[in-house]
């Protein structure tokens, strides 16, 4: 039992790095269709830009906190200029164009930014000073879950929460489930649709660099290539809990951290990702909509 | 007016430089490194004003290249650029010896081609030719069958692993009972190309009911969860050495030497896509090509035609695993060591990227993307580690200004040439 609690712990860590990174992934495909496979990429971004400027500014001799606070700061920034950027840059003149055409775009520019970053910083591991504070009170509990996973499970809590409020309650929020319901209409009805795309993506990449900031401190360390492997683990984790659904990410984040957790625990640790692909599988065969999605009957 | 138009852009590509030069400013100018888990940063002010310079070029370039796209029309038949080239060229159409002289020519470039350009580039054209033929096959799913399929590479994986086997496992009863090992090609070939089709079908099984992007993410999942199989029953598989010395084909009993062998395979391959090309342009006219895209437009007009969809999709996915299979026995003969980081995502990124670029659908299409995708990093090569970079950008830039492919499929079209014409009202024009 104390194994299992051991396993199921590191599970929701890992459920809820999955959901920060995946949060934003599901809010740009709810609104354009589109599997932004640029996410990883700009998830990795945030997490070179807090570790380049937060390193400076360490250097410069600011607090700690500080340092955390402003280099988050930086990254969700650049992040969302990125995001901004990209959408401008590669997927707005393809909007109209064959599905496929905007996936391509968005698969070169993943390895625009991945051979770009290569070439511009390095191509080794870096090590990922962590600046997030230690918490006292875990004191007892520190062999089943450390103060890093606990920052970041608290943080995806509360950014799922303010995602929803947004999503439910505000007019930008009304705005973009117009759009992601019926482009034209919405259109129709005065919404300025390029204007929710961009705010989509801006607000999505500010998620992924919160989670490139937080992710990196967990694993300390960096590579050029971290984005690739996690925009896809995202993906799997969104199309799980019903992609386009805000929940359903969060949901298929969880189900996706306590597979692979429990299922290197218990089976074999060569087959870790190999668990994910499984379950995400057999949740696909039983609900073709995932877990979350609603199965739209297509009409003609 | 013009000349306001004029300042007005080159205010809004100094604004536009500003922005990138800002942008890029962390990664490009400063230089992170760490040691001793403390982060020090290193400036490099030359950089800075090189991105100012060449992001306000390149965005006055791309705000008139996206200008000049977007005005574009579709000009009237017999004016455009293309249809010029075209009406030069239907000189080798009409002219019977023209066009035998011209076949006669391309076959001679062909034939001669191992033996004008050396090894090393029968080689890379060896690995084009292969990809020609998964390019080819992933046409069947996604360019007509509309099926997004993101797990190609398994196909491939099963292909080679399937000539790798029989080698590991079937070479050395073969070898005492008498016979050479080149023959194990020739069985690997069919053999590579049914087990793939049975890969096929069975994953086609659950995801009948899926569709679109549902429908990625699951051969996606396949795919890597083959090439996790792959890598960790090392002991059938190898793991991540995988199988080494596999033979070549030989030449009519004859062992050839490295150099000869690859001008062999060379040949092998060609003819397998000149095969290729043959059977997939016989099915794209054929009742089941209809039948697959007349499934990509609309299921459920489909279904109500009368098309069997569940059988469709099933021959949809086990079309585009066979050739996936037999290009995979070439890549294992031609490089003779399989291991299964040749079978990643990216592999299938890569042939899926093949398949639009050269426009989804179209034959030709495919042949031209997946030449283009092979052939063109292994000639950046001199840039070296720019070449990823370069590619990507290429990759964009074809697909914004082409995004229906460079090779757009033509529909077919059925007009009326005359009213009293003899017995039919109209013609067929491809």
């Amino acid at each position: 039992m104390d194994y299992f609690l051991q396993l199921f712990l590191s599970g929701t860590a890992k459920g809820s790095i999955y959901a920060l990174i995946s949060l934003g992934y599901t809010m740009v495909y709810g609104i354009v269709q589109l599997i932004n496979f640029a996410h990883g990429e700009i998830y990795m971004i945030g997490g070179f830009t807090a570790l380049i400027l937060g390193g400076y500014l360490f250097t410069l001799g600011l607090p700690v906190p500080l340092v955390l606070v402003l280099s988050i700061f930086a990254a969700v920034v650049f992040s969302s200029a990125y995001g901004f950027t990209i959408e401008r840059l590669a997927y707005r003149p393809l909007r109209n164009k064959p599905r496929l055409s905007a996936l391509i775009s968005a698969i070169g520019i993943s390895m625009i930014l991945q051979n770009f970053v290569l070439l511009m910083q390095t191509e080794k591991y870096l090590a990922f000073p962590s600046y997030l504070p230690e918490l006292s009170f875990l004191e007892p509990v520190t062999e089943y879950i450390n103060s890093t996973q606990v920052i970041i499970l608290g943080t995806t809590s509360v950014i799922m929460i303010l995602l929803t409020v947004l999503i439910k309650f505000t007019r930008i929020g009304k705005a973009m489930r117009a759009t992601a319901q019926d482009t034209n209409m919405a259109q129709l009805v005065g919404i300025n649709v390029n204007q929710v795309i961009s705010v989509t993506f801006v607000i999505g990449s500010a998620l992924a660099a919160i989670g490139g900031v937080l992710i990196c401190s967990y694993m300390g360390q960096i590579n050029y290539y971290i984005g690739f492997v996690a925009g896809i683990k995202a993906f799997v984790a969104a199309v799980l809990g019903g992609i386009g659904s805000i929940p359903g990410a969060v949901i298929g984040s969880f189900i996706l951290g306590w597979t692979e957790s429990l299922g290197t625990g218990y089976i074999s640790s060569d087959y870790e990702d190999a668990f994910a692909f499984i379950i995400l599988i057999l949740i696909l065969i039983l609900k073709p909509a995932g877990v979350l999605g609603k199965n739209q009957n297509q009409k003609v | 007016m013009r000349q306001n138009g004029l300042k007005s852009e080159i205010l809004g590509s100094l604004a536009q430089a500003a922005w990138f030069t800002v942008l890029l400013f962390p990664l490009i100018v400063m230089k992170v490194n760490v040691a001793m888990s403390k982060a020090t940063v290193q400036f490099r002010w030359s950089y800075l004003p090189i991105i100012a310079i060449a992001s306000f070029v390149l965005s006055f370039v791309w705000r008139r290249a996206l200008e000049w796209s977007s005005t574009r029309v579709e000009k009237p038949a017999g004016s455009s650029f293309s249809s010029k080239i075209m009406g030069r060229f239907q000189i080798f159409e009409s002219n019977k010896t023209i066009r035998l002289a011209t076949v006669a020519l391309f076959v001679l470039c062909v034939a001669v081609y191992p033996f004008a350009l050396g090894m090393y580039h029968t080689n890379i054209m060896i690995t084009a030719l292969i990809y020609v033929m998964l390019a080819l096959g992933l046409n069947i799913v996604v360019g007509w069958g509309g099926l997004l399929n993101l797990g190609y590479a398994a196909f491939f994986a099963v292909g080679a692993y399937t000539y790798g086997f029989l080698w590991k496992f079937v070479g050395p009863q073969f070898v005492s009972a008498g016979f050479d090992t080149g023959w194990l090609f020739w069985i690997a070939l069919p053999m590579a190309g049914i087990i793939a089709t049975v890969f096929g079908v069975l994953l086609s099984l659950p995801v009948l009911r899926l569709r679109g992007d549902y429908l990625a993410i699951i051969t996606l999942a396949f795919g890597e969860i083959v090439r996790m199989v792959l890598q960790n029953a090392s002991d059938i598989t190898g793991g991540a050495t995988g199988i080494s010395l596999i033979p070549r084909p030989w030449f009519l009993g004859f062992k050839l030497p490295p150099k000869q062998a690859a001008t062999y395979i060379y040949y092998i391959a060609v003819i397998l896509v000149v095969l290729t090309v043959f059977i997939v342009r016989r099915l794209e006219d054929s009742r089941v090509g209809r039948a697959l895209e007349a499934m990509r437009e609309d299921e459920i007009a489909c279904q109500s035609m009368g098309i069997d969809l569940v059988h469709n999709k099933l021959v949809t996915f086990a079309l585009g695993a066979f050739w996936a299979g037999i290009a995979g026995v070439v890549l294992a003969a031609q490089t003779t060591y399989i291991n299964p980081d040749s079978f990643t995502l990216w592999e299938s990124v890569m042939i899926l990227m093949a398949v639009v670029i050269g426009g989804q659908g179209s034959i030709p299409g495919a042949i031209v993307g997946a030449m283009l995708l092979k052939l063109l990093p292994e000639y950046f090569r001199p840039l070296a580690q720019y070449r990823m970079l370069i590619y990507g950008i290429a990759m964009i830039v074809i697909i914004i200004f082409k995004p229906d492919g460079l090779i757009p499929r033509k529909r077919k079209s059925y007009y009326f040439v005359k009213k009293n014409s003899a017995d039919s009202g109209h013609e067929v024009r491809v």
